[in-house]
Order: C-alpha cells, then sequence, then structure tokens
C-alpha cells in the first residue's frame, strides 16, 4: 500500500464548514473583552489568551493529524512547516471546554460554543527566517481576521491581542512530542505590516515507558 | 454518514474484509500509555485484571516496537540502543502481528494515539479501517468540548458508533 501524500492546508480549509468571519472576529473581540475586566490586568489576558489557545491546540492537532494524512512528525523543520502552517491556515476550532470560566462571564460565549462554535482562519501563512541549526523559524501571518476591527487603545499597550494563536501553535506541537516557545515578534496592532511568530524549539520529547517496574 | 456539523469524513469508510463477528477487542492508549479505552466484543479467555492487562498491552506494543526499528535493515537513521525511548513515529514501525490465534492490528499518531485492534487470525488488512477509527475518535471525543483529553472515553455516541463499524469490518 502506498502512503498516503499528506493533503494540504488548503484543500482541508476547502473541505470543512466555515462560519461567518465577522461573527467569529467579534465573538473572540468579546472574550478578549471579557478577560480584560475579568483580570485587569494585560499580562495575566496575555496569559490566558495562550493557554486557551494551549487548550485547543492539544486537541486540534488530532483533527489537523487525521484530516492531514501526516504520518510522521519527526524533523522539526518539515512538522514546523506543515503543521503550525496547516494548522494555522486549516481551522481554528473552539469547542466550550477549552474557555477556563471565570464566575459566569463566558456564559454567553458558552451558550454559542455549546452549539457548535466554529472558527476558521483562512489567511495565507509562510514559515521563514530559520535559523542556522533549524530549530528556530517564524510564521508570518499577512492577514488576520481576528483583528479586522481592533484598534488598540493606550490602557492595552502591553496586550498581545492575537496571543491565542500562539497557544495554538505551542500545543499542537507539543503533542507531537515538541516543546517550543511561541513569541510574536511583529504585531500589526503595534504599527508592524505583520505579524510574526517566532517558533523555537526547546527539546524534542521521546515516548517513555510510562510504568515503573514495581507496578 | 452525517456527523455533527455537517463535516465529512475523510477518507469514507474503507470496504469491509470479512463479515461476522470476529473481532475480539479493541483498546486506544494515548502517548502516556493511558488507556483511553478498552472495548470487548468476544474473549472467552481473561487471566489478568483490567490494568494488568492494558499494562501488558502497552508493554508488547512498546517493546515490539523498539525490536522492530532496531532489526530494520534499511534505515540508515541513526539508531538508538534497544529500549532507549523514541520519539512516537520515529524508526520504522510495524502495523500488524498474527498468531494462529489471532491478529493484532496496531496503528500510531504523530500524537502518540495508539489505536490496537484484535482480531480473528484471517482478517485482512485493516489500516485503512484503525485510520477511519481515529477519524472517529476526533470526531466524537476530540471534538466533544466536555471531554477531558488525557482522560478515559465515556462517550456513549463513540461506543455506539464504534461497536458498528467494527461489527462491519471484522
Amino acid at each position: 500500500m502506498a502512503p498516503v501524500a499528506p493533503r494540504s492546508g488548503d484543500a482541508i480549509f476547502a473541505s470543512v464548514e466555515r462560519v461567518n468571519a465577522e461573527l467569529f472576529t467579534l465573538t473572540y473581540g468579546a472574550i478578549v473583552r471579557q478577560l480584560l475586566t475579568d483580570l485587569e490586568e494585560v499580562d495575566e489576558v496575555n496569559k490566558q489568551l495562550d493557554q486557551m489557545g494551549y487548550n485547543i491546540g492539544i486537541r486540534l492537532i488530532d483533527e489537523f493529524l487525521a484530516k492531514s494524512n501526516v504520518s510522521r512528525c519527526i524533523d522539526f523543520k518539515e512538522t514546523a512547516e506543515v503543521i503550525a502552517k496547516g494548522l494555522v491556515l486549516a481551522s481554528l476550532k473552539s469547542p466550550v471546554k477549552h474557555l477556563p470560566c471565570h464566575g459566569s462571564a463566558f456564559k454567553a460565549i458558552y451558550d454559542i460554543t455549546s452549539v457548535g462554535f466554529k472558527m476558521f482562519l483562512g489567511v495565507t501563512a509562510s514559515v521563514t527566517n530559520w535559523d542556522a541549526d533549524g530549530t528556530c523559524c517564524s510564521i508570518v501571518l499577512e492577514d488576520n481576521p481576528l483583528v479586522d476591527f481592533v484598534e488598540l487603545p493606550d490602557t492595552c499597550q502591553g496586550l498581545y491581542y492575537c496571543n491565542i494563536l500562539s497557544g495554538v501553535v505551542r500545543g499542537a506541537l507539543e503533542m507531537v512530542s515538541m516543546k517550543t516557545e511561541v513569541t510574536w515578534v511583529r504585531d500589526m496592532l503595534r504599527g508592524d505590516d505583520v505579524f510574526e511568530l517566532q517558533v523555537k524549539l526547546l527539546k524534542q520529547v521521546p515516548e517513555e515507558y510510562p510504568y515503573k517496574d514495581d507496578e | 454518514m452525517q456527523f455533527f456539523g455537517g463535516s465529512e469524513i475523510s477518507p469514507s469508510p474503507p470496504a469491509p474484509t470479512a463479515s461476522g463477528n470476529n473481532a475480539h477487542m479493541m483498546y486506544v492508549f494515548n502517548r502516556n500509555g493511558v488507556c483511553l479505552l478498552y472495548r470487548e466484543w468476544n474473549r472467552p479467555l481473561r487471566t489478568l485484571n483490567a490494568q494488568q492487562d492494558h499494562k501488558l498491552m502497552f508493554g508488547l506494543l512498546f517493546s515490539l516496537k523498539s525490536l522492530t526499528a532496531k532489526m530494520d535493515p534499511t534505515s540508515s537513521a541513526e539508531k538508538g540502543n534497544l529500549g532507549v525511548p523514541q520519539l512516537p513515529g520515529q524508526g520504522c514501525s510495524f502495523h500488524s502481528f498474527r498468531t494462529n490465534t489471532y491478529k493484532l492490528s496496531f496503528m500510531e499518531t504523530p500524537s502518540g494515539i495508539k489505536i490496537i485492534l484484535v482480531t480473528h487470525p484471517r482478517t485482512g488488512d485493516l489500516r485503512e479501517s484503525l485510520k477511519y477509527i481515529y477519524n472517529l475518535y476526533v470526531e466524537y471525543v476530540v471534538k466533544n468540548p466536555l471531554y477531558t483529553p488525557g482522560s478515559p472515553i465515556r462517550c456513549e455516541l463513540f461506543n455506539t458508533t464504534l461497536d458498528q463499524y467494527v461489527r462491519g469490518i471484522a
């Protein structure tokens, strides 16, 4: 049986159902808005968004693998190209449980998510700026529907509005044994011309035998 | 088959390779060796308690994978010592073995999910079927917002769909 060629992010994106971009953008905005109200500190909001993204990422990876026919992820360079790009490209989806609960804050969002809230980003991402030893690269987004209506006010200058994306990439790569550090290098909301996520490979974690001898 | 949200599972289920109820049991492990799911359809003999049984199955796969990779005469990739942990998907991987009384089919995804199906020894190639089961897992378990990743699967819908599917293939 010949191995099936991995499907491209575009092909997957084309085959899944999508939701109105504006609904998605506004809902994401509502989440960020609510986090700002609840947590008050901008740094805390960044952290929370990243955590939410992480929780999405660790699930999303399985869907991605199942739909894309990728059968192995050993080489970081190759994986980053395929997965990081594919993930951002193909789908961003947020079922209910991924959102941490702060009191009743997320009630409205829970309501939406519980009826099958789906987010899909159909943007062009490129993976560039590899360093010499191939452990660090950048994902560049030229367009990002998340920020369609957003302007950072003076009070939120430290906010990484799209921090959920860095969490998604981190979570997904962690599930294929790659511990990474994902940071924003360029942000259109801060006057840069593109969004740039730097992905740095910290280590690859091998599979271990989970049982002790005496168990 | 209609799934939640209308997204079709691809590829569509592969054609059955046999008929009748020949499947014995199935395991799903995650990357940490947690048995997410154990289904049993036809298992006349049971010698161990459930936990020991799962541990033994996981150990069998773990060792076999390590051995098959070590014995690989073709791969030039650098091989560690026997028993040294590998990355999921590293080295070659076996997909089934057959004894005179049963056949074990095995699939591992890059995210470390292992799906094991034990069937009648005369069952045909089940690789596509395992892939399809992985798709079921994604649709019914991973996408279930109330499922906590890494915990045992208790999704009725998944279990019934799985039962139905496995009955169809083996």
